[in-house]
């Protein structure tokens, strides 16, 4: 198990090399001189600017760059963005804002999608079932934005269910209605997944056997059908995790919400290129622990699957 | 059945007069013969290939639908007017008629989901078929290579990749078919690596090895063909998503240009009016809409068609 662990966290070291190099290179080779930006249409001392370009390491070819970003990462400094802030301040300030509102939206798919699944599934061709499977995939077939757009004007502003913009008072409450959205395609996914696992295992040996044993229904559902059907919902929603937190850009312009999504744009939009690396460094070790996360809970769900 | 219930499997006995029936002459039905023969009775596929069809023609036809034409006739004394005769939509902020829009809105939605779902292919059945099928350092390579892509939100990636200098000055259908494909291959890769590892060491690839089918030969002729339904089914379904990845970048102003009339750059537009005339976003909006529920819902029959455990001999 822990020679397991070990040779998949030896794994993630090309991925994250690779990912943060990628999203390196490309916020490298942005157009507009960063510097210049900074200063709008006023001329600075070339003095300013040389001191300027020296502190980003900007004057340095592009692999001593790199070197540098990844030597700050690892001694984690992470340094200043182009405004002087310290861009550790403001990982910390957007991470748990974005964080709160995936929980809150992974929270919701998997609660209602596991649910509204197992109860399809177990009525296969019935009213419910095929009502479910119909609204699914209208649901997955209605944009992100069309649906926060909608579900802003109409439970927010006409409705006034909730506030139609978060802005600075991100919390659980005011991220409800942000998270039903982030959260609602991946709930239809999820519910889809749930039914056809449960479809599959409710004619399985070891569920006849339970009924014969005596089993009351609740129990053979819960801890015999249900937990063997777990393995694909786990898989997708720990894959998920990482694209609730990237992905998030539109739903928190929407919403102003002011976690990474947001953050990101703006830096992606302002060439601020330690900010963008900084950022995606994060997302790319939110994914890749989510995912190791998902292959060690296999082991709870199913004993018969080992790791060694 | 209420006290009669047993839980003795049943036995499975193939009656005589079934194996007198079985008509040895014939080919038995491929995977592709059964898959379509189960398609053509299922209502879902029906109406989404009717549904398809019908977006086929008012993609290449437009001028069938509507005669207004949907640049330049725009007048601002008719700014978010509503429905009047010849223009059940009612106008745009700008005062453009908003079904002639819709209207012409489509080619540029289906064309971006239909390349992109090519050029995934392309990309991704090749290098999934050649690390599925060849292993070793090839397979551990590629993987790592699709890891780093699948690490990458398409969202996150598709801005950085637009805003490139080559990107940046020439905006088109390509380039947001290019950033779509570019993040999208990996899946399609592992899918077919997956399907390609099931299917090399069958016996018929061994037949045909000892043939004297070269190695790569047995790749194209036999191993590949066997390994397609997995693919098929992912490609259908990654149409409708494609079709809304170039909505949401249209939206974000990072996919197709203004200039293009596309449902993504009308939904932008129309968010401007969302609170004064919502109906101008719900029209694109529905359009798009229907258009991803046609092509998932044909990806779901194909799907039921083409699985293995839910085939009947």
């Amino acid at each position: 198990m822990t020679r397991y662990i070990i040779r998949r966290l030896l794994q993630v070291i090309p991925v994250f090399l690779g990912t943060t190099l990628l999203v390196y290179y490309m916020v490298f080779a942005l157009p507009g001189d960063p510097i210049a930006a900074l200063f709008g249409d006023r001329q600075p001392p070339q003095s300013v600017i040389d001191a300027l370009r020296n502190q980003y390491n900007l004057d340095q070819p592009f692999w001593v760059q790199y070197g540098l970003f990844l030597k700050n990462l690892f001694t984690f400094n992470l340094g200043v963005d182009f405004t002087q802030q310290p861009i550790a301040a403001t990982l910390a300030r957007i991470f748990p804002v974005t964080a709160m509102l995936a929980i809150e939206a992974l929270i919701i798919q998997a609660v209602f999608g596991v649910l509204f699944g197992v109860f399809a599934g177990l009525r296969k061709g019935k009213l419910f079932d095929s009502t479910v499977l119909v609204a699914s995939l209208v649901v997955i077939a209605v944009p992100t934005f069309v649906l926060g757009f909608v579900f802003q004007l109409v439970f927010g502003v006409q409705l006034g269910w909730a506030k139609p913009t978060v802005g600075a008072s991100a919390n659980w409450g005011n991220l409800i209605l942000p998270a039903v959205v982030l959260g609602l395609v991946s709930f239809a996914y999820v519910l889809r997944l749930t039914r056809t696992s449960v479809i599959e295992n409710m004619n399985a040996d070891y569920v006849r056997t339970a009924t014969a044993k005596g089993l009351s229904r609740p129990r053979v559902v819960l801890a015999h059908i249900l937990r063997n059907s777990m393995i694909p919902v786990v898989t997708y929603l720990g894959a998920n995790l990482g694209g609730l937190m990237g992905g998030a850009i539109v739903t928190e312009g929407i919403f102003n919400v002011p976690g990474v999504g947001n953050k990101l744009y703006q830096a992606v939009q302002r060439g601020e290129g330690p900010t963008v690396v900084a950022i995606v460094s994060v997302l790319v070790l939110v994914f890749v622990a989510a995912n190791l996360l998902v292959d060690l809970l296999y082991a709870w769900l199913d004993p018969r699957i080992r790791y060694e | 059945m209420s006290n009669t219930k047993h839980f003795v499997a049943p036995v499975d006995e193939t009656p005589l007069q079934a194996t007198d029936s079985l008509r040895t002459d014939q080919a038995p039905l491929s995977l592709w013969a059964d898959a379509w023969r189960k398609l053509r009775r299922r209502p879902m596929f029906i109406i989404s290939s009717l549904m398809i069809l019908s977006l086929l023609f008012v993609a290449f036809f437009p001028g069938v639908f509507t005669s207004v034409d949907p640049n330049n006739n725009c007048q601002l004394s008719n700014s978010e007017a509503g429905p009047t005769a010849g223009h059940p939509f009612g106008f745009t902020l700008q005062g453009c008629d908003v079904y002639a829009r819709v209207i012409h809105g489509t080619q540029a939605s289906l064309s971006v989901g239909v390349l992109s779902v090519l050029c995934v292919l392309v990309i991704g059945v090749t290098l999934g078929a050649l690390a599925g099928y060849y292993g070793g350092w090839l397979d551990a390579v590629l993987a790592r290579l699709g890891d780093i892509f699948f690490a990458l939100p398409l969202v996150l990636g598709a801005l950085v990749i637009t805003q490139l200098p080559l990107f940046r000055e020439n905006k088109s259908v390509w380039t947001v078919v290019f950033v779509i494909s570019m993040l999208a291959w990996p899946q399609m890769a592992r899918i077919t690596r997956g399907a390609v590892i099931e299917v090399r060491n069958a016996d018929f690839v061994t037949a045909a090895r000892s043939l004297g089918v070269s190695r790569f030969g047995a790749l194209v002729r036999h191993v590949l063909p066997n390994a397609l339904a997995p693919v098929i089914v992912l490609a259908t379904l990654e149409l409708g998503v494609f079709i809304v990845a170039e909505a949401t970048l249209s939206f974000l102003g990072i996919g197709l240009p203004a200039s293009v009339m596309s449902w993504g750059n009308d939904i932008s537009a129309a968010n401007a009016s969302i609170r004064t005339n919502p109906s101008i976003l719900l029209y694109p909006a529905g359009a798009l809409s229907i258009t991803v529920l046609s092509f998932i819902m044909l990806g779901d029959a194909v799907r039921d068609a083409l699985d293995p455990k839910s085939r009947q001999r």
